[in-house]
C-alpha cells in the first residue's frame, strides 16, 4: 500500500507574521503542520504493517525542506517539494491546481492530508483535490484500516461516527484521534539525511506560472490589523467563599446568569 | 444586482443554529449590496426545514435528494449545489465552518470556477462584493480579503451574526436538481452512536473549559456540574483529550474547535496559544487558575486565583441557589 502525505511547511506555532505586502512571511523558521503530522503518522502504521511506501509532498518554498526532513526522520520513505519561485501569494484555487497537478504524476492507494493548517485555517484543500482527481474522499477522519481493494474510515459525527467505505484510489482526510505522532529516532535522523527530497517546478507539475502567484489570485488581503486588545483582567485573590461571590455578582453584572 | 446564497445545513430535517445566521447574513449582505438573498436547504425533509428557515430568508429554495441516497452530506449536497450554481450563477455564497460546511465548500471548489475565503468571522459588503474578517496566526491579526471580481465562496463561523427574522418570512421554492457531476461513490455502512455523548460546543451559550490543571476525570466532573448548573456545555484542552477524560468533540483549539461562546470559564487552563485560538473572540472569559502568572490572564476579564477544587463545587451550588431562587420569584 503506497501512501501519499500531504505536509505542509507552516511558520512556527506563535511567531508567525505578515510581510509588509500582506503575505505570509515564510523566511523564518517553520515546522511541519500538527494536524498532517496525525496523517504521518497512521500513514507509517499501516504501511509499517501492509508494507509499502510513504511519500511526502509538500508545495512552498525553499524553507519548507527542514520540516521534511523531520518527517522523514520519522519514517517517511521520500518526499517531493514542489518549489517555485511563481508560486508566492498564490490562493487556494492556485494551491489545488498545483497539488492537482503533482498528484497527478504520482502514483498511490491512498492520499492523506490532516483537517486544516495553522496559517490557513481552510480545511477545504483536501476535498478539491478529491474532486479534480476523481477520488473518493473520506475526511474527519478517527481511524483509517484497509479493506480487500479499498479503504474503511471512522468519520466523526455528532452523534459519535460513520462508517465510511470507498475503493482506492482514494483521498482521506483526518484527525488527531489517529493518534500522536511519534518523535523522531536517532537512527530515524540519520537515516533521513540520505533519503530523496526531489524538487519539482510549476512545468515539472505542468501548470502556467501565469495562473498562480499574488497577480493571479482571485482573493486579495486588502489590509490587516491589531484586534483591540482582550484581557487587563480583574483579578480576585480571596478565600473561595469570598470569590465565589465575586463571581457570581461578575457574572450578574454582564447578565451571563 | 447582486445575488448572495446562503447555504443551509438540515441534520434531521431541522436547520442548524448556523443556517439561521447565514440566513440573516446573506439578508443584510442583500440589503446593503442592493440584490436578493436565498437560502438553499439540500437533502431530507427540505419542505419542513424550509419552514423553519423561512422567517430568516429572504426567500428559500428547497431541493430534496431521494431517501435512498448514500454517501456522506457534502458529497450528495455538492453535486446539486454546483448544478444549481452553474444555472443561477450567484455572486457570493455563504457557506458554515462546520465539518460538513467545510466539506462541502472543499467539493465545490473542485467542482466550479468558484474561489474562496475561509475562516471568515464577520462579512461586510463594500463597492462590487464583500469583505471577509478573518482572524489569522493566533489572533494577532485581523485581515480583511476581498474577491478580485467580487464573486466567490465565504466560510463563515458560527457566531458572525445574530440570527434574526426579516420583516416578511420569505417564499419558499422547491426545485428537482440532479447532480452536475457524480462523485465517486463512498458509501455509509453504518452509523455509530457513542454512548454519554457530551453536548455539542459549537453552538453554546456558555462553555466550562478544564485543562490540565483539573488533574484528573474526577476533576471534569466538577467541570460538567459548573457547565449544567449554568446551562452551557462542557469544553477542553487538548492534553484533557489526550488524557481520555473526554471525547475530541469537546477540543478547542487550533486542532479543534474554535468557539465563540457570551461566556467561556477556563478551570484549570493556561493559556497556550494552541487554545487561544480557539476562545479568544469569546464575548467574556473568567479564569480559574492557581498561577496567577498563567498566559490566560493576558485576555482573561476575570482571573480568580485559586484552588478549582474548592472553588468549582462552591460556584455550582452558588448557581443553583441563584437560579432556584430566581426561579421561585416569578
Amino acid at each position: 500500500m503506497n501512501i501519499v502525505v500531504l505536509l505542509k511547511a507552516v511558520p512556527v506555532v506563535g511567531t508567525e507574521r505578515l510581510g509588509s505586502d500582506l503575505l505570509t512571511d515564510r523566511a523564518g523558521q517553520s515546522e511541519a503542520n500538527g494536524n498532517d503530522e496525525y496523517l504521518l503518522e497512521k500513514a507509517l502504521q499501516l504501511t509499517e504493517a501492509h508494507g509499502g511506501d510513504v511519500t511526502l509532498l509538500t508545495l512552498g518554498p525553499a524553507t519548507g525542506a527542514e520540516a521534511l526532513r523531520k518527517a522523514l526522520a520519522m519514517g517517511a520513505t521520500r518526499a517531493v517539494h514542489v518549489v517555485d519561485d511563481a508560486v508566492r501569494g498564490s490562493d487556494i484555487r492556485a494551491t489545488v491546481e498545483i497539488l492537482t497537478g503533482a498528484l497527478k504524476k504520482m502514483e498511490y492507494d491512498l492520499v492523506f492530508c490532516g483537517a486544516d493548517t495553522s496559517d490557513g485555517l481552510g480545511g477545504v484543500v483536501g476535498a478539491a483535490l478529491a474532486a479534480r482527481l476523481g477520488l473518493p474522499y473520506l475526511s474527519y477522519a478517527s481511524e483509517i484500516e484497509p479493506t480487500d481493494g479499498g479503504v474503511r474510515v471512522h468519520r466523526l459525527s455528532a452523534a459519535g461516527y460513520d462508517v465510511l467505505e470507498a475503493p482506492t484510489p482514494a483521498l482521506v482526510m483526518g484527525t488527531q484521534l489517529l493518534g500522536a505522532p511519534r518523535y523522531p529516532s536517532l537512527r530515524g535522523i540519520m537515516q533521513a539525511r540520505s533519503k530523496p527530497i526531489e524538487t519539482w517546478s510549476l512545468s515539472d507539475v505542468g501548470v502556467d506560472a501565469a495562473k498562480v502567484g499574488s497577480s493571479a489570485a482571485w482573493t486579495k488581503t486588502i489590509d490587516a490589523t491589531k484586534p483591540a486588545e482582550r484581557g487587563g483582567a480583574t483579578f480576585v485573590r480571596e478565600s473561595a467563599d469570598v470569590a465565589v461571590g465575586q463571581i457570581v455578582e461578575f457574572l450578574g453584572s454582564r447578565r451571563l446568569i | 444586482m447582486s445575488t448572495i446564497w446562503a447555504i443551509g445545513e438540515i441534520p434531521d430535517g431541522v436547520p442548524t443554529k448556523l443556517t439561521l445566521e447565514l440566513a440573516t447574513l446573506a439578508r443584510q449582505l442583500a440589503e446593503k449590496a442592493g440584490g436578493q438573498s436565498r437560502t438553499i436547504l439540500v437533502g431530507q425533509g427540505t419542505a419542513r426545514a424550509a419552514e423553519a428557515a423561512a422567517p430568516y430568508s429572504g426567500a428559500v429554495l428547497a431541493v430534496e435528494v431521494e431517501p435512498s441516497a448514500n454517501g456522506p452530506v457534502a458529497a450528495q449536497v455538492a453535486p446539486r449545489l454546483a448544478a444549481l450554481i452553474e444555472e443561477h450563477k450567484p455572486d457570493v455564497v455563504l457557506i458554515g465552518a462546520s465539518n460538513d460546511g467545510k466539506d462541502i465548500c472543499g467539493l465545490l471548489l473542485g467542482l466550479t470556477d468558484m474561489p474562496v475565503l475561509v475562516n471568515g468571522s464577520g462579512v461586510d459588503w463594500a463597492d462590487a462584493g464583500p469583505t471577509v474578517e478573518m482572524s489569522t496566526f493566533g489572533g494577532k491579526l485581523v485581515t480583511r480579503s476581498a474577491f478580485s471580481d467580487g464573486r466567490g465562496m465565504v466560510i463563515v463561523r458560527p457566531g458572525t451574526v445574530t440570527a434574526e427574522k426579516a420583516a416578511a418570512v420569505g417564499a419558499v421554492e422547491a426545485v428537482d436538481v440532479g447532480a452536475a457531476q457524480e462523485l465517486p461513490e463512498v458509501k455509509v455502512a453504518d452509523s455509530v452512536a457513542e454512548a454519554g455523548a457530551a453536548a455539542p460546543i459549537e453552538e453554546a451559550r456558555i462553555i466550562v473549559g478544564g485543562g490540565r490543571g483539573i488533574g484528573s476525570a474526577e476533576g471534569l466532573r466538577l467541570v460538567e456540574e459548573l457547565a449544567e448548573a449554568l446551562g452551557g456545555a462542557v469544553g477542553a484542552t487538548r492534553a484533557v483529550v489526550d488524557s481520555g477524560w473526554i471525547g475530541y468533540g469537546q477540543q478547542i483549539g487550533q486542532t479543534g474547535k474554535i468557539v465563540k461562546p457570551a461566556l467561556y470559564i477556563a478551570c484549570g487552563i493556561s493559556g497556550a496559544i494552541q487554545h487561544k485560538v480557539g476562545v479568544q473572540t469569546s464575548g467574556t472569559i473568567v479564569a480559574i487558575n492557581r498561577d496567577p502568572d498563567a498566559p490566560i490572564a493576558e485576555f482573561a476579564d476575570l482571573f480568580v486565583v485559586g484552588d478549582l477544587f474548592e472553588i468549582l463545587p462552591a460556584l455550582t451550588d452558588a448557581i443553583r441557589a441563584r437560579k432556584s431562587g430566581i426561579a421561585n420569584e416569578t
